[in-house]
């Protein structure tokens, strides 16, 4: 799940790193993440993942880092983010 | 349905507002205009100590750069577009026909260069770009305009044109929170003088949609956005009368303008809902302004 993740990240993220070079713990708003970009970040991985973030999980700690976008991911679609 | 209708009749019975058939869109009488007048003067008191840049633009603004302002994306819902005739004489004919019938008539009309402003310092930020790099002490502008935003509604203090006076600060992110917070402490006195029961709280913008949840979320989250708030429509939803914005650097790099150093800028800005204020004024003191209370009477004419 996480290489979807970071494939999405690379997409929508608009970071001023490679993706490649952040572990997934690394704080993406410190890397460069902006609100705007997080928003399609957020729309992208419904698409990828068929899933609908609820109203609780849209701010900005869910898209902190990749950990954390996993772990909403796992929360809201368990059976999707295994595969 | 309407918590505020008798306020709202009594406005128009005092002549202090002119119905036109349209919500949120009204006349100013005199006794209106001169309570915003005075209190335009009342801001400058405060403000004008700070030596801002005077700009003023028109209530409309170039299209191009308000497309990529990134309005539409945040507020699609609000923005106001001119669309205008640009057809032949068998277009007008045309057009008069439609017209005539009753039909609509305004599918031919084509958008025009010219969109409402949604905030008075949007058009200033472009501007500002083009002047190349701040000076070391950054810049500050001192801005009014009419705005325009389409949300009709029968509440008077949510007005589909209304005035915003604005002070604008560009520069380095100590600079511009430092400012934000001067005006913090600033619109506690000046609207503390008059009379006014008020309060301050987190706010944020009412961005549009799921992806607006997100970035109202975000912006409360960072503490981005505060709101001077007064019940005008009603005590458990007080209107916001002054607003103080941190954009951090998203106009900055938006429009490309650098700090002394090169390093991109960042922005706040104070505001003032000019009909607001007035309006938090008659509703909380009378519609005969000759009994407002001394103190708020002196504050406004000294």
């Amino acid at each position: 799940m996480n290489g979807t993740i970071r494939n999405l990240l690379e997409q929508h993220g608009r970071l001023p790193v490679t993706v490649s070079s952040l572990a997934d713990d690394q704080d993406l708003y410190a890397a460069g993440l902006t609100s705007f970009a997080a928003v399609q970040l957020m729309l992208g991985l419904e698409e990828a993942f068929d899933v609908e973030f609820p109203e609780r999980m849209l701010n900005r700690k869910s898209f902190a880092s990749i950990n954390a976008i996993a772990a909403c991911l796992s929360e809201i679609a368990p059976q999707k983010a295994v595969a | 349905m309407c918590q505020n209708c008798d306020f709202r009749t009594g406005l128009f019975k005092n002549r202090i507002l002119i119905e036109t058939g349209v919500d949120g869109l009204y006349g100013r009488s005199g006794v209106f205009e001169d309570v915003i007048q005075r209190f335009d003067n009342l801001i400058t008191s405060f403000g004008g100590v700070d030596k801002a840049e005077v700009v003023r633009f028109p209530p409309g603004m170039n299209r191009a750069l308000f497309e990529k302002s990134g309005y539409l994306k945040s507020f699609p819902n609000l923005a106001g577009t001119i669309h205008a005739f640009n057809g032949n004489d068998k277009d007008h004919a045309a057009l008069i026909d439609k017209l005539q019938a009753g039909e609509d008539w305004t599918l031919g009309q084509e958008a025009t260069d010219v969109v409402l402003a949604p905030a008075a310092c949007y058009p200033l930020y472009p501007t500002v770009a083009q002047l190349g790099a701040l000076p070391e002490g950054g810049r500050l502008y001192d801005l009014q305009s009419y705005c325009f935003r389409r949300e009709p509604s029968k509440d008077p203090a949510r007005q589909q044109f209304f005035r915003m006076r604005e002070y604008v600060r560009i520069g380095s992110p100590e600079q511009v929170t430092d400012f934000r917070q001067t005006w913090l402490d600033r619109g506690n006195e000046l609207i503390g003088k008059l009379g006014v029961p008020f309060h301050l709280d987190v706010a944020n913008d009412p961005f549009f949609g799921r992806a607006g949840r997100m970035l109202a979320n975000n912006q409360r989250d960072q503490r981005l956005k505060f709101e001077l708030l007064v019940p005008i429509e009603s005590e458990e939803k007080p209107t916001a009368c002054l607003s103080f914005n941190y954009h951090q650097d998203h106009f900055g790099t938006l429009w490309g303008i650098a700090q002394h150093d090169g390093e991109v800028a960042h922005t706040a800005c104070v505001g003032f809902g000019m009909e607001r204020v007035a309006l938090a004024l008659f509703k909380h003191h009378g519609f005969d302004v000759d009994k407002w209370p001394s103190p708020v009477r002196k504050a406004l004419w000294g």
